[in-house]
């Protein structure tokens, strides 16, 4: 064989390695990706199951605030019918406001604050605000590893060929370092 | 880890020789000493974890430190490890595992004392970049087999020691001329494998330090966390840590000390496993 074809056969051979790899590392990102969504929305829903046991025990010692439990309420309901993105995003931001307002209120009651049930309450729902926080943190890491790969060249040409989309990012206000936080000290 | 497990062979093929085993000592040696490493590569973590009587505590006992702990996991994309509480009052933490399907984050009773939810953020991101990083694996190997080098000489140390008080027993063989020369060399090995398994160690702990700090606080995304806890653990340098020894004294997220009061000297400064608290403070703080 001449010289030539050899290298023309090596130069093949090394696309094609560069082409598996790319392919998989596509594919890795992808899952990654699923797995992110997956998690945040584990830690969502784990929200929504938390929030009627936290308005009930609220609702003991300030039964006149009924206003920001329906708010909570609302919101909440709002959040498990969203369809899109967009849509969940704008139903978790309120859902976010509205525990920091009824959290706000339970300053207002030292004997609520004492209240073990409460307690454990709070611990685990600041717990899932921040899960819901690195699980979004993780989700956006990998979707711009993702969206990165995508968009640049020479990737892009196998992206396009095999499908792979772009994904959105997930945009939720930081609940554990935003102003008036849910209280983490302690 | 191949020149910790040579050590371990050397050592015992001194010791060999100083009970004259002849060349079957290399042997018995290099068997146990790969037994070993194969030993702390599987339990290595468990034994990291009885040594300092760490005990292992569901969501129920300490919900927050699970919370926490869970959190950070999501944030790293790796399993959940299994979480334990160490009985010390000095705040401290450590990491142990082969690989972040099998890893464990130990952290003492003081730390959940004396840290806010924001400190035991930074402390347990920093030990979760150690998990991710496969650091553990190499912590906790070093931290057997240093262990067994301690250990073995020290054996030797009080054998002869009470061996040279008692007089020797009948005429045996470390009598002659040359075996006097042979157990000098022993002796004098024996000195050094210690300090020499410490050197290894040093190797691999100090910068992997100030990554898993930057690591941490990249986890977390608040870098003052972190820097908050470590001037915690630095004002409460005096509490002496019981179960601290030189074999896991690395895989502390700070050097823990044993002895009421203590500061580190220039001297132990050179052999300190970890940069100092104001040097990682700075760095963590410039981010």
């Amino acid at each position: 064989m001449p010289a030539w074809l050899w290298i023309v056969l090596g130069v093949l051979v090394l696309l094609v390695v560069a082409g598996i790899w790319t392919f998989n590392r596509l594919v890795s990102l992808r899952n990654r990706v699923d797995n992110g969504w997956a998690q945040i929305d584990v830690q969502l829903r784990r929200r929504y199951d938390l929030i009627p046991n936290l308005v009930e025990s609220v609702k003991g010692y300030a039964a006149h605030e009924r206003e920001l439990f329906e708010h909570v309420t609302e919101a909440r309901a709002r959040a498990i019918d969203a369809s899109s993105v967009p849509d969940q995003v704008q139903a978790e931001n309120r859902i976010t406001r509205d525990l920091r307002q009824l959290f706000a209120v339970v300053e207002n009651y030292p004997d609520l604050k004492a209240n073990e049930n409460f307690l454990a309450l709070q611990e685990e729902l600041t717990g899932t605000e921040s899960k819901i926080a690195y699980a979004r943190q993780f989700y956006n890491d990998q979707v711009m590893r993702l969206n990165t790969l995508i968009q640049s060249f020479p990737s892009n040409v196998l992206a396009d060929a095999f499908g792979f989309d772009e994904r959105e990012f997930f945009d939720i206000e930081d609940p554990a370092r935003g102003p008036a936080a849910v209280d983490f000290a302690g | 880890m191949a020149g910790a497990v040579l050590l371990l062979a050397a050592v015992g093929y001194v010791l060999g020789l100083l009970f004259a085993a002849g060349p079957a000592g290399l042997v018995i040696a290099v068997v146990i000493a790969i037994f070993m490493s194969v030993g702390s590569y599987l339990y290595g973590d468990r034994v990291v974890l009885a040594s300092v009587r760490a005990r292992e505590v569901g969501p129920q006992d300490q919900p927050r430190l699970h919370n926490v702990v869970e959190g950070l996991s999501i944030a790293a994309g790796t399993p959940k490890p299994r979480v334990y509480v160490i009985p010390e009052r000095a705040p401290n933490a450590f990491a142990t595992g082969r690989d972040p399907e099998h890893s464990s984050v130990a952290v003492t009773q003081g730390l959940l004392e004396t840290m806010n939810r924001v400190e035991l953020e930074g402390v347990v991101g920093h030990e979760l970049a150690h998990v991710v990083d496969r650091d553990i694996l190499l912590g906790t190997i070093l931290a057997t087999l240093v262990g067994a080098v301690v250990l073995i000489s020290e054996f030797f140390m009080r054998t002869w020691w009470w061996g040279g008080i008692g007089g020797r027993r009948g005429g045996d063989s470390r009598g002659g001329g040359a075996d006097g020369i042979l157990f000098m060399i022993g002796f004098l090995f024996l000195v050094l494998a210690p300090i020499a398994a410490s050197v290894i160690r040093l190797a691999v702990s100090r910068q992997r330090e100030y990554l898993a700090d930057a690591q941490g606080a990249l986890l977390t995304r608040y870098p003052p966390g972190l820097a908050s806890a470590l001037r915690k653990i630095e004002a409460s340098a005096g509490i002496p840590m019981h179960s601290a020894n030189n074999a896991t004294a690395h895989l502390w997220l700070n050097q823990p000390s044993r002895i009421e009061g203590e500061r580190l000297g220039p001297f132990e400064k050179l052999f300190a496993t970890h940069p100092p608290i104001a040097e990682r403070v700075r760095r963590l703080e410039e981010m």
